[in-house]
């Protein structure tokens, strides 16, 4: 427990090691990276950076996940 | 009551802007465009069933965190859902140009639905609430519950990424850094307060996570150690 929130606050700190866009180009590319993702299709490849992005905001990464959350029940219909 | 502004694209990294892909857009796609580009009773329905998209979208958002939100009554919180798809509404019109076709029509409106309803109860949950923007008070050590008897790695690794951040960065990029990786602060809410924006604050962050990053590995702290942690 306590190794893991060092881990979390370690993690928070130095954000991901990968090359990420900006919160702006996360947005831009967000519908479109969602719907690859629900498609199957490889998202991070269509969009390089979005992910890293995804680890180091925790804004972004909770709109990703609302967003994926509501397109899938579109997709379902 | 203003819509949330994201400012002009731009990466973080040097990574070349996605290409953008050129399907040809979907019927019902098309038939959104061509509505509220259209002019009169047309247009009106059209703006009106996107209204209601981004309710929904802004409704889905509230019901997503509603367990965290138990000070909020249910009339409040629909208040909320109907100010977020009024303020997405707006910034939809304005930037129905940038929609490529990349994804679906109402993917692309439901993001700004969510954006919006996301920010306003990001702030609602921070309203009144002070944030710590002295670096003089922060300690690493009890953020991480550390306790004395704690590894001598994780010692080593901690007190060294303490000085760091108290020696390495500047006080703006100290200032960001604490509040959003160590109190927890939400980007929009601080961004409000420093009267920046989100992107511009994120750029901070990912400046002061680099500089940290380096200066580790300057020390021989590399990543094989983080990950062990």
């Amino acid at each position: 427990m306590e190794g893991s929130a060092l881990h979390r606050l370690v993690g928070r700190l130095l954000g991901p090691a990968a090359p990420e866009v900006g919160c702006e180009v996360c947005f831009d590319e967000l519908d479109r990276y969602v719907e690859l993702e629900l498609a199957g299709a490889d998202a991070d490849a269509a969009v390089p950076g979005l992910r890293a992005h995804l680890d180091g905001c925790p804004a972004c990464r909770e709109e990703h996940e609302s967003l994926r959350a509501l397109a899938a029940v579109d997709s379902t219909r | 009551m203003s819509a949330v502004t994201l400012p002009v694209t731009r990466p973080v990294d040097d990574i070349a802007a996605p290409v953008a892909l050129s399907p040809s857009l979907d019927e019902e796609s098309r038939a959104w465009l061509r509505d509220l580009r259209s002019d009169g009773s047309t247009r009106d329905g059209a703006i009106a069933r996107l209204h209601a998209l981004l309710v929904r979208a802004a409704r889905f958002e509230i019901a997503r965190r509603r367990p965290t939100l138990p000070h909020l009554r249910g009339d409040e919180l629909d208040d909320i859902a109907l100010e977020a798809a009024d303020d997405a509404l707006m910034s939809v019109l304005r930037r129905l140009d940038d929609f490529r076709g990349a994804s679906r029509f109402t993917t692309w409106v439901y993001k700004f639905g969510l954006l919006e309803a996301a920010v306003k109860l990001r702030k609602r949950a921070w309203q009144g609430r002070e944030i710590p923007l002295e670096p003089e008070t922060w300690n690493l050590f009890a953020s991480a519950g550390l306790e004395p008897d704690a590894e001598a790695e994780q010692r080593e690794l901690l007190g060294t990424l303490q000085a760091a951040i108290g020696e390495q960065l500047t006080p703006h990029q100290r200032r960001v850094l604490l509040a959003l990786a160590v109190d927890g602060v939400p980007i929009d809410v601080l961004a409000d307060r420093l009267d920046t924006t989100r992107g511009a604050l994120y750029k901070t962050l990912h400046d002061a996570r680099r500089k940290l990053r380096r200066h580790l590995d300057e020390c021989g702290l590399g990543p094989e150690l983080l990950e062990e942690n």
